[in-house]
């Protein structure tokens, strides 16, 4: 049985407890956060998009650092799956093609902890998941 | 991957809880255990289209989920990451699909202090509350706070008590904190019973936590080592959870004695009231409490010098209570910082009536109506007029078109010939007759008035039956001058704040709409059609094709006619229920 | 803390802390119309709900009326009992409280004596303006008491009366709105509750929603029946009341008046209750001695306290409430019961009547005295040892039916032989009473030698609970005494603990006791009335030429001539009672089981 017999057992508690919340919280903000979306439909999966998603999950926790990972719908982009979407706080989302583990963590070190952009981008006139969507179904 | 299922009265009341079951069992049975939780957590407030599912962190908002659907979130939103389109919330208004929480109009202008974690914690998850700050507020006041140093907080934070008397909730404590005794009480008012308010059983049903907490620390600012809670037994989902709380509080040791190695005690009963709107007032739930009629008694004594058992007792209501914990978390001059100058912070509304989103919102003081009830609420519901909204529940008055950038707080709406109330907001159209609106409030009145004074309790039923003449067109300008007088005799002399108040929904449609009482008086006339004694379904001749549908569902048989004939409807024996007029699809019945 | 500056309608007075707005008026003669209110300040009752509103007034300052009754003044206060928002508010309030009642002022039992008329009146409410629906209930008539609750006006002093003060907790508000009403649990009938028919609720009902059941058609028609002998007995309490029904000053003895009433009344035998409350010393003081003795020779099978049983409500209140100690009070029956008793079998014989030929009729300050004589083992035969018992305010009734002056009637004596007593049987009119009454000749019993001072002012007084020790020739002797069922549950909670240490106690079900019974006239209230019949009662006393019941010689001469000695066979038959465990059950039918 778990007693908090003090404030600091209460503090050492709630450190613990975060994590089971934290999605949540980050959800109520997430345009103060960066946000990576892996498209998970089933083009995505065949090309391996579950592995580059688990990658995403472990390492940006391993790291420290703060960002969101969820899974979209196909974005259209089929001949270059896996495909992801990476938002940095106050910028443009930019998609990458042809994700893999090596181009992840090239991602990781260079888009989002310095902020400079990495070969694959799809360049041309991108939708984001929000616009394609907004536009009623 | 979270999805929080809303398990709240209004969506458990349509299955939501074999939703959650169902998609429960399609996470497990898809092995997708690791990566997606599904929680239930207490109300979203868009009752309207409940029951409610939003999955995190994409924060796609599902609304009027069946249990069938869970199969298909799973395959579609979870597994393959596409939303399923025909759950999704539109717009009533422009028909906009729109996805995003965040993004939709009910919730766009609300600021959620009190419900901060209703539709978002697992209220029956202590560790979660914990993980959401929660306890973290007791902890700061009791390991660094004097208990005069955090009543003074509360006193800063301008908080008002939220149950419908506006009273400063610190100063309140302040008085019962230097209140000499060898034993005081803390009792949270959970008897809500405005008619069609809900926020205290949102609370308790989602965040009782919050309410246990703020209870502990109002006992260590007062002086109290127990307090009750006073909560009707037809909430038993509320009492369910709250029970729930108090068993893990106290398995944690945060109820019981010596709390986080203070030293100090305190723990919780719960008292159960069997339904009567008088036992709001906090003398009479104390009455009631004691095992006794539940009537209320003459202040002074306040209950803070003398209350339940004759010991200094503070009482508050659940929404109150549930703002204390975030106001030391947060510090009392961010709570001032929200709201308007004498009303601080954020105020739960139940808004319902012709109104297209129905449900719990919570907003800044200060914000008007105009924004509550077109903006979070979506207009009025089929386009209609708006014709006036009733704030603050039987005790509150109606408001009209000039009302409504008005921005609401205590005092503005008190002005106004209204009052805050518990927070019941019910908007009304130009279908309403204000004669029977004022009637339907004085029916609820004369039924829960306790029939200890005079004036409430041979008043209201007079208030009643003068209405009850007016609304069946006999009535008199003098049977006017008297519904005035009476009305403001029963507020000046009765005992409590019910017959205090109990003539407002009458004196405020009266002053409002003044037109349609002497409509009712001069020309028997009902204009809004709703007086049954005033109006006359008729057949209008040249629209009448004769195809039998008002005939065969008429209710008591009173329209004759053969097929491909003008029928007759008999005045003799309708009864004015309106179904013959919903019915026909050529406008061939008139109302007048 | 200083006194307190307040101004009411212009007049400046001076108060304590803690007055109310309702006593500051009244000290500077503002006579601020009040339903709800009761203060019985010498027995400690005040009754200060708030209900009525009746008592509004306008406080400058304050956002509404304030209710005066319950409204403590502060210093400074500006008060105005009568401004036309006052008068508009008091004026609206009573003519809704009289929309709801019905218009019988003609045909009620209280007319003439209501305080919802007098309002009324006092207001010159000349309309309804307000009239509606009105609540209706079915009438509850009990041996002693009728509920006719469309007559209440929801002053809830009765509550008070029958909760709080007598602990009886019959009465209390039920349903809500305009269906509350007073009733018993579950709206049962009086006779299916526990009520004990003290009928301090009639006593203090404003109106006639509780009014006692009025036999004196019967008693007129008793007296009109050639073929009866009616014999009438008075208790002591109704001679130092019944001239205030005639308008004399409370206090005022009567006693020789009322006789002659009697007698123009034509009743055959005019006798005094007096004299079956010296039967009852004879009888309750040789049982006190009895089991003293044997208590003190070491006879544990013998309980004390003793406690006397003379008040028929306070009989029922202990079957209802303390049916585990039915063993406690003496067995001795009430003087009215004696009396009954005696006159249809001596007093029968002596003049050769049939008992069937008899009515026997007593007038009695109390309502449980009507109920008491319906009980079935106070009969023969189905042949009551009482007929009727009515109250004093009924005796008025029949006085000024009968075209009698009363005010200038002679002075007549009693009747022989049963009109004899001395003053210890008048004392029991007043709390205390029985047991100094007793002890004066107990005393003379256990110490064999004569009592000189023959008033024990130690056990006089109007407190709640009394106590005081009598020297017995060097035994101290603990009386207790109690008036007011409230307080005589605090006595018996003692008696139930053993933690008593009394010998004897008297209790009494009123307030006061029989003086304060509830079939006196109305006090409205003033409780000085109460106060001014007890000192008549030992002003009777006083004047007495015997005052020790032992030496009744008509007393005597019964005892010689008919019952032999005191507790001896004879007189355990027709004296002594049993009682009854009655519980506090509700049921359908009450649960009346015989003691063992």
């Amino acid at each position: 049985m778990k007693k908090v017999k003090s404030l600091d057992d209460l503090k050492r508690m709630k450190e613990g407890l975060q994590a089971n919340i934290a999605l949540r919280e980050k959800s109520e903000h997430p345009e103060a956060m960066t946000q990576i979306k892996v498209a998970m439909a089933t083009c995505g999966i065949a090309s391996g998009a579950k592995e580059v998603m688990d990658f995403f999950i472990t390492n940006l926790a391993k790291r420290n650092i703060d960002a969101i990972v969820t899974q979209t719908g196909c974005m259209g982009y089929c001949y270059a799956e896996p495909t992801v979407e990476v938002r940095l706080p106050g910028q443009d989302p930019v998609v990458y093609g042809d994700v893999d583990v090596k181009k992840a963590d090239e991602i990781i070190e260079k888009h989002i902890k310095e902020g400079e952009l990495v070969d694959g981008i799809i360049p041309v006139n991108y939708e984001t998941i929000d616009k394609k969507y907004s536009g009623g179904i | 991957m979270h999805i929080l299922v809303c398990g709240g009265t209004g969506c458990h009341a349509s299955s939501s809880n074999l939703l959650l079951e169902n998609l429960r069992e399609q996470v497990a049975g898809k092995d997708l255990a690791g990566e997606v939780q599904v929680i239930a957590t207490g109300c979203f407030g868009f009752c309207e289209k409940g029951p409610i599912i939003k999955i995190i962190p994409d924060n796609t908002f599902y609304t009027q989920v069946q249990p069938a659907d869970a199969t298909e979130i799973i395959e579609e939103h979870v597994i393959k990451g596409r939303q399923v389109g025909r759950l999704l919330y539109k717009d009533p208004v422009n028909k906009e699909v729109i996805s995003d929480s965040r993004k939709m109009g009910f919730y766009k202008k609300q600021i959620r202090v009190a419900l901060r974690n209703c539709g978002f914690i697992d209220p029956e998850n202590i560790d979660e509350y914990i993980a959401a700050d929660g306890y973290s507020a007791l902890g700061k006041v009791l390991t660094s706070m004097t208990p005069e140093q955090a009543t003074k907080e509360i006193i800063d934070s301008g908080l008002r008590g939220r149950g419908g008397g506006g009273f400063s909730t610190g100063i309140k404590w302040d008085i019962a904190r230097k209140v000499q005794a060898d034993q005081k009480y803390v009792v949270c008012n959970a008897d809500e019973g405005d008619p069609g308010a809900f926020m205290d059983r949102s609370i308790l049903e989602g965040d009782p936590h919050s309410v246990i907490e703020a209870m502990i620390i109002n006992g260590y600012c007062i002086g109290a080592d127990w307090g009750l809670v006073y909560i009707r037994a037809e909430y038993p989902l509320a009492i369910e959870r709250l029970k729930t709380a108090l068993g893990q509080a106290r398995e944690y040791g945060l109820l019981g004695e010596d709390i986080l190695g203070t030293g100090f005690n305190f723990d919780i009963e719960i008292r159960y009231g069997a339904g009567a709107f008088v036992c709001g007032e906090e003398t009479a739930l104390i009455q009631s409490m004691e095992g006794h009629r539940g009537e209320p008694t003459f202040k002074p004594p306040f209950p803070a010098q003398s209350g339940y058992l004759g010991k200094p007792t503070n009482v508050n209501n659940v929404e109150t209570f549930a703002n204390i914990p975030v106001i030391f978390n947060k510090g009392a001059e961010w709570f001032a910082s929200i709201g308007t100058e004498k009303s601080k912070g954020t105020k739960v509304f139940a808004l319902a009536g012709k109104i297209n989103n129905v449900g719990l919102i919570e907003v800044p003081m200060g914000t008007t109506l105009r924004e509550v009830i077109f903006e979070i609420g979506g207009g009025i519901k089929d386009g209609k007029k708006f014709k006036a909204v009733q704030t603050g529940g039987p005790s509150g008055g109606c408001l009209t078109e000039k009302h409504l950038d008005t921005p609401i707080d205590f005092d503005n709406l008190l002005a106004s010939g209204s009052m805050m109330g518990s927070g019941g907001m019910i908007v009304m159209d130009e279908d309403d007759c204000m004669v029977s609106v004022a009637r339907f409030y004085l029916d609820f009145t004369v039924e829960e008035s306790c029939g200890k004074c005079t004036p409430c309790r041979v008043g209201n039923k007079r208030l009643y039956e003068l209405l009850d003449v007016i609304s069946k067109g006999n009535g008199t300008h003098k049977d006017l001058d008297k519904l005035r007088n009476l009305g403001e005799v029963i507020k000046d002399t009765s005992l409590c704040g019910l017959g205090q108040t109990s003539p407002n929904p009458v004196l405020s449609t009266m002053d409002n709409f003044w037109d349609e009482y002497l409509a009712h008086v001069e020309d028997h006339r009902c204009p809004a059609g709703q007086c049954k004694d005033l109006i006359r379904y008729e057949v209008v001749a040249e629209n009448c094709v004769g195809c039998t549908a008002c005939a065969r569902n008429c209710p008591v048989n009173c329209i004759s006619g053969e097929r491909k004939e003008v029928h007759f409807i008999d005045q003799s024996i309708c009864i004015k229920c309106g179904v013959c007029f919903m019915k026909c699809k050529f406008n061939a019945i008139s109302v007048s | 803390m200083g006194k307190l500056k307040v101004k009411i309608d212009n007049k400046l007075v001076e108060v304590e802390q803690g007055t109310t707005i309702l006593e500051a008026a009244r000290k500077v003669d503002v006579d601020i119309p009040t339903l709800c209110y009761m203060n019985l300040g010498d027995m400690d009752i005040e009754h200060k709900p708030g209900g009525c509103r009746i008592c509004v007034v306008e406080v400058e300052g304050r956002r509404n009326l304030a209710p005066s009754c319950a409204t403590d003044c502060y210093d400074g206060m500006n008060v105005k009992t009568h401004s036309i928002r006052v008068m508009n508010a008091r004026r609206t309030v009573l003519e809704l409280m009289i929309s709801d009642h019905p218009f019988e002022c003609l045909t009620c039992a209280k007319s003439g004596n209501c305080d919802l008329q007098s309002t009324a009146i006092k207001l010159g409410i000349r309309e309804i303006n307000y009239p509606g629906e009105k609540s209706t209930y079915k009438p509850d008539f009990s041996p002693a008491i009728i509920r006719e609750m469309d007559k209440c006006i929801m002053c809830r002093r009765c509550e008070k009366m029958c909760n709080e003060v007598q602990t009886v907790g019959v009465l209390s508000g039920i349903n809500r709105g305009f269906e509350a009403v007073v009733a018993p649990a579950f709206e049962r009938d009086l006779d299916h509750s526990e009520c004990t028919y003290c009928g301090q609720c009639v006593a203090v009902c404003p109106t006639a929603a509780l009014t006692e059941v009025d036999h004196t058609n019967q008693v007129l028609r008793a007296l009109a029946d050639p073929s009866k002998t009616v014999v009438v007995q008075t208790a002591p309490a109704v001679r130092a009341a019944l001239g205030e029904e005639f308008g004399m000053e409370p206090g005022t003895l009567v006693t020789g008046k009322m006789v002659a009433a009697l007698r123009q009344l034509e009743f055959d035998y005019v006798f005094d209750t007096d004299f079956a409350a010296d039967l009852t010393i004879m009888e309750e003081g040789a049982e006190i001695l009895s089991r003293l003795s044997r208590h003190l020779s070491g006879d544990t099978s013998v309980k004390l306290p003793i406690l006397t049983s003379c008040c028929p409500g306070w009989v029922s209140f202990f079957e209802h409430h303390f049916p585990d100690l039915l063993d406690v009070p003496s067995t001795a029956r009430s003087p009215q019961q004696m009396f009954g008793s005696i006159a249809k079998t001596y007093f029968a014989e002596k003049i050769k009547t049939d008992r069937k030929d008899m009515v026997v009729v007593s007038i009695m300050p109390c309502v449980a005295k009507k109920y008491e004589c319906t009980r079935e083992e106070f009969s023969v035969d189905g042949n009551p040892d009482v007929d009727y018992s009515i109250s004093t305010r009924e005796l008025a009734n029949l006085i000024k039916r009968a075209n009698i002056d009363f005010n200038k009637l002679p002075d007549e004596e009693f009747d022989a032989p049963m009109g004899e007593s001395t003053g210890a049987g008048v004392i029991f009119g007043a709390t205390g009473g029985v047991i100094e009454a007793a002890v004066r000749s107990a005393y003379e019993l256990y110490t064999k030698e004569t009592l000189e001072k023959v008033d024990f002012e130690q056990l006089r007084g109007m407190e709640g609970i009394r106590e005081a020790t009598v020297d017995f020739n060097g035994f101290p002797l603990k009386i207790g005494i109690a008036n007011g069922l409230g307080n005589a549950r605090k006595l018996l909670d003692e008696v139930r603990s053993g933690k008593s240490e009394f010998h004897a106690i008297e209790i009494m079900a009123c307030p006061g006791g029989c003086i304060g019974g509830g079939g006196q006239p109305l006090h409205h209230g003033n409780s000085a009335i109460l106060k001014e019949r007890q000192k008549a009662i030992y002003r009777e006393d006083a004047n007495k030429p015997l005052r020790k019941s032992h030496e009744n010689p008509s007393i005597i001469k019964l005892y010689e001539e008919y019952l032999g000695e005191p507790l001896g066979e004879k007189a355990h038959h027709l004296l002594h009672t049993k009682y009854f465990r009655r519980g506090r059950t509700i049921c359908i039918e009450p649960d009346v089981k015989e003691a063992e």
